[in-house]
């Protein structure tokens, strides 16, 4: 027996800022929950399960926090999970919940991840100083920022190439209500001229810290067919690797490599720079988006920086990345990798607004883990897949 | 000579939670010295208030001041309080259900025997000397006395809604590293780098591993490794930040030691940020013996040995 | 729905572990095992899932270590849910049963006694207006069970029968930390510690790992002559608040229970982790006098955390293997005073 259809027809986001000091963590939840049940044209008595994802329980202080929740997200009396996958959880536990729909378990599941930055200090939780370990002196970017100067090396790219992607993503997150980050007038002149933090990125080139969430609604056909615009479910893969192993690829990660063929396999993809039409890649650090593009197999080895440089990832481009603004415009961490998901899933709705490809009939949601050692991603068209 | 190393380890944060509008207006009738309940769609009362209604799942928007004064439901004794309950002498946590409220409130109870409590006793509200919107100030509750029926209310401490609490998150670990790790800190302690051989893969990890992440053996034939290496990549640190001991700008590096197939994160020190090179040749920089520990810390920096950089080819495979 | 079995388990147990809070070094013999009862290498799992909690470890990301366990060269289709090793599992079912792979390898560790283990449970409260309390477990347990002898729901005579039953089996439980019964009488004549608890109605902080091997039918049976098929799985939750739940009883225990079908249950194990809590899921599922209750002796003779629930599963499965029992039960509780609970029945027969 083969996997169910399934299909997204609710998608729903909170309004991402650095501190929402107007809302618990349940109102933050909600506020994405009650926007998705719209969309759906649901009610919380609708929805049979309820899976929730966030990044570590540090963050907010609560250990488990979902079983708090229980009841203000709706799901007392229902099956609740709760997913953590690191940077990825987003996507995975988005993931998790298209598997209940596909196993033919549930018809109508509800799915929200969430991050509450402004409760704590990410610097301070992701790095609890520890016995004998020696303390981080590098601070958040230090660890990405090595990999970029490997990536640039490798690949031989201009350097500008980074504030390129900045600019795009920030000018595109003017269109999105939703960003966090709303900066008028960036250029890329603008992005070379901010402070270099941890060379070689510069702090226009890092993402936000923001409070956030997202939640989606995915249903079985029949209830599918209720829905003007779903956002068919075509393939989802998760593959994971070691965060630190000898002669590990920090800059393609074969984690990445082979989620992506599997992915596109599933799909029937076989040139994904040709037929895919809107892609939302986790770019937390503006030189990811040409280091994923050749991960991801839209670019040969050493040339993903091409696609950019050339306005390819551009909303008008051929492949287009991004066009909600990205993680570099907003950055719950535990809803990132679900935004970016429901935005690819808004696009084959056509239902993205001013950030809106048009006539994009085919998305790729990606997300990772910090160490680039997790990933998830998933395919999502306007069409209901033949297989 | 114990297997492991370990030590404790205090993980501690004063979490700034936003209370939306629900908790909020509880904690703000704590200050003001009233417990504040929540009426629910089926008409119970609820203390503290639920936040979305448990049938509609609509926002709570109707509060009612209950009294101070209730009963017991249910109560434990607490023979050896935890850091930060409310006492740290025995006491009793109880569910009490105030008059004018349909379920219970948790708060701990103020009595210095088990024999002291029953089920259905009547207790009210002490507050705090000091009230500030937060759960503790409610410090407990007591005993009412004979004859007593209410408690007096005190006055109202502030106009401004309560939007937001710190609560303190303070726990205490003992840390305790692996055996493979034990081994590459016993080294360090001794001005030795050790890392151990993968059986199955044949890398040589440094620090050694319980489980080689390529094939999930365990390291085991101990290598010593030189005290040179390779800068393979890096970053320029230029931003201060909280906790930062060196002044910017300076340099994080990934070196790859002689014999080793697995870099290690330190500084590179004794060159100016702007001169370091992938490839570059460094050595490491001991700290003197009488400060060394069971840490990485041993080794203050790393700076360049003079020798020519090493070929790309050399390292390429490590980035 | 495809046939799916429990077709391996390994365990470790102890009162305090001395190496690290990832448990690496205790996963790589519990994975060996698994190997060996199998058959496989790590190539033949088509899909793995952990549980754990970043709070018992003390540091964010605990999991990701843990994978190094695997050996995850080439790269694994993993995932990992803050939850006990019995959700780790029903993801891992979930997975197999949309056809996209037949096998998994599912696992957790805790290290609990890392910290003060009571303590750091009152984490998992609502953090408003509870944990800056710091509600213990065991004073949560407290409360629930003078509720329900308040009630004339039990006593403490009932509670007695429990420890000492489930004491005396796990004398056969090699794992087990805490064994040795004596009579009611005698439990009943220790002191009292958290009245109305006493220290053996409450499960001992335990370390520990454990991990299951699932399979879909015919790579079942080619493991097992007699694979013990999952035939229902099922769970559910209930909301946190203390005041506003009947602590005598767990609706998402018995709503569990009711969407499987229970008839011809043989053995049942339970994940209580204070004796009270058996009677409460006994009475839930509807148990009555001829179904044997925790033969390894349960959570009360060791509970390491997020394996304690997946445990369950694994001794159950392990009465099916041997041909002891064709119809068991295994049931996994997370959360204060049995909020979230998951079901599944396991047979030897399809």
């Amino acid at each position: 027996m083969g996997k169910q259809p399934a299909a997204i027809i609710g998608v729903g986001q909170t309004h991402h800022r650095a501190k929402r000091e107007d809302v618990s963590m349940a109102g933050l939840c909600r506020e994405a929950i009650d926007r998705a049940l719209i969309d759906a044209n649901l009610t919380l008595d609708d929805i049979d399960a309820i899976v929730v994802g966030k990044a570590p329980d540090l963050f907010e202080g609560v250990m488990m926090p979902e079983l708090f929740l229980a009841e203000a997200l709706g799901a007392a009396g229902k099956p609740l999970l709760r997913v953590h996958t690191a940077g990825s959880v987003g996507g995975s536990t988005a993931i998790v919940a298209s598997s209940l729909v596909q196993a033919g378990v549930h018809k109508r599941v509800l799915t929200v991840a969430y991050e509450k930055q402004s409760e704590s200090n990410a610097m301070w939780a992701l790095s609890v100083p520890l016995p004998f370990n020696m303390p981080v002196h590098a601070g958040a970017g230090g660890y990405f920022a090595p990999h970029v100067r490997s990536y640039i090396r490798r690949s031989q790219a201009p350097t500008h190439v980074g504030a390129i992607v900045a600019a795009k993503d920030r000018n595109n997150a003017l269109k999105n209500p939703y960003a966090h980050l709303h900066n008028e007038g960036t250029t890329v002149e603008s992005v070379l001229a901010s402070q270099m933090l941890w060379d070689p990125i510069r702090y226009d080139e890092t993402c936000p810290s923001s409070d956030g969430a997202c939640a989606l609604v995915i249903v079985d056909e029949d209830t599918a067919k209720s829905s003007p615009n779903p956002a068919w479910i075509h393939g989802t893969v998760m593959r994971s690797e070691a965060t630190t192993a000898a002669e590990r690829d920090q800059v393609n990660p074969q984690a990445g490599r082979d989620a992506a063929a599997a992915l596109w396999k599933q799909a029937g993809i076989t040139s994904p720079i040709d037929e895919i039409d809107a892609a939302e890649i986790y770019v937390p650090f503006s030189w990811f988006e040409p280091m994923w593009l050749e991960n991801l197999g839209f670019a040969a080895e050493g040339e993903g920086w091409r696609l950019t440089e050339a306005g390819e990832t551009a909303m008008t481009g051929r492949i287009p990345v991004n066009c909600s603004g990205g993680v570099l415009s907003s950055n719950p961490i535990g809803a990132s990798g679900m935004l970016r998901f429901g935005e690819a899933a808004l696009q084959v709705r056509g239902a993205a607004g001013e950030h809106q490809v048009d006539g994009a009939r085919k998305a790729l949601g990606h997300a990772y883990g910090g160490g680039s050692q997790f990933f998830a991603m998933w395919v999502v068209g306007a069409d209901k897949p033949s297989n | 000579m114990s297997r492991t190393l370990s030590a404790p380890v205090t993980v501690a944060f004063d979490y700034t939670r936003s209370t939306g509008p629900v908790v909020g207006r509880f904690l703000s009738g704590l200050r003001d010295g009233v417990v504040v309940g929540g009426r629910t769609s089926t008409g119970q009362v609820v203390v503290p208030p639920l936040e979305f209604d448990p049938v509609t799942h609509e926002a709570t928007t109707e509060f009612v001041e209950v009294s101070s004064v209730g009963t017991v439901t249910s109560w434990t004794w607490v023979p050896e309080p935890v850091k930060d309950q409310p006492f740290d002498r025995p006491f009793a946590f109880a569910l009490v259900t105030l008059d004018g409220a349909d379920v219970p409130l948790l708060h701990a109870l103020d009595v210095a025997s088990p024999a002291e409590v029953t089920t259905g006793m009547r207790v009210r509200v002490r507050w705090a000397a000091e009230r500030v919107g937060h759960i503790n100030d409610i410090a407990c509750f007591e005993p009412l006395a004979p004859g007593e029926t209410e408690a007096s209310a005190p006055a109202a401490a502030g106009d401004e809604p309560v939007t937001g609490v710190v609560t303190r998150v303070s726990l205490d670990y003992q840390y305790a590293a692996s055996p493979e790790e034990s081994l590459f800190y016993r080294g360090l302690n001794e001005g030795r780098i050790m890392g151990q051989r993968c059986p199955t893969c044949q890398k040589v990890y440094v620090p050694p591993r319980s489980a080689c992440p390529s094939d999930g053996t365990p390291t085991v034939e101990e290598v010593e490794l030189s005290q040179t290496g390779t800068i393979t990549t890096f970053c320029v640190v230029n931003v201060p930040f909280l906790g930062q001991k060196i002044t910017p700008p300076y340099v994080s590096a990934y070196v790859l030691l002689d014999g080793a197939d697995i870099a290690v994160l330190h500084l590179i020190l004794g060159v100016p940020a702007d001169e370091v090179r992938m490839g570059m040749r460094v050595k490491a920089v001991w700290k003197p013996e009488d400060e060394w520990a069971y840490s990485l810390e041993n080794i203050d920096h790393f700076a360049p040995t003079g020798e020519p950089d090493a070929d790309f080819d050399t390292y390429k495979h490590h980035l | 729905m495809r046939d799916v079995a429990v077709v391996g388990f390994a365990q470790r147990q102890m009162p305090e572990f001395d190496g690290s809070p990832t448990c690496v070094e205790l996963l790589v013999p519990v994975f060996k095992e698994l190997y060996e009862q199998t058959g496989w290498t790590r190539r033949d799992v088509g899909f793995w899932c952990s549980g754990s909690s970043d709070y018992l470890a003390g540091r964010s990301f605990s999991f990701v270590q843990a994978v190094d366990a695997i050996g995850v060269i080439p790269p694994v289709n993993e995932s990992h849910v803050e939850m006990d090793l019995a959700w780790a599992m029903y993801e891992a079912w979930l997975k197999i049963q949309t056809g996209e792979v037949d096998t998994a390898l599912v696992y957790a560790f805790g290290k609990s006694s890392a910290g003060v283990l009571r303590r750091t449970l009152a984490l998992q409260l609502e953090p408003y207006t509870m944990t800056p309390l710091w509600p213990d477990t065991v004073s949560l347990a407290g409360l629930q069970a003078r509720v329900g002898i308040d009630a004339g729901l039990w006593d403490e005579r009932a509670m007695a029968e429990v420890v000492n039953r489930s004491l005396t089996d796990a004398e056969k439980n090699e794992h087990a930390i805490r064994k040795g019964g004596s009579s009611v009488e005698e439990l009943l004549a220790r002191p009292m510690y958290a009245d109305p608890l006493r220290k053996h109605d409450c499960s001992p902080v335990t370390d520990g790992v454990a991990a299951l091997v699932l399979a879909a039918g015919d790579k079942a049976r080619e493991v097992r002559e007699r694979p013990a098929w999952l035939t229902g799985i099922s769970h559910y939750v209930d909301p946190m608040g203390m005041g506003v739940r009947d602590l005598t009883r767990s609706p998402s225990a018995q709503r569990a229970g009711a969407a499987l079908d229970l008839d011809g249950v043989e053995v049942a194990e339970l994940h209580a982790p204070f004796s009270h809590q058996e009677l409460i899921l006994r009475r839930e599922l509807g148990l009555g006098g001829d179904v044997v209750i925790n033969p390894s002796g349960g959570a009360l003779a060791s509970n390491p955390m997020f394996s304690g629930g997946g445990i369950r599963v694994g001794e159950a499965a392990t009465r099916i293997w041997s041909g002891e029992a064709d119809k068991t039960l295994a049931h996994a509780t997370s959360g204060p005073a049995l909020q979230q609970n998951l079901v599944c029945t396991l047979e030897g027969k399809i």
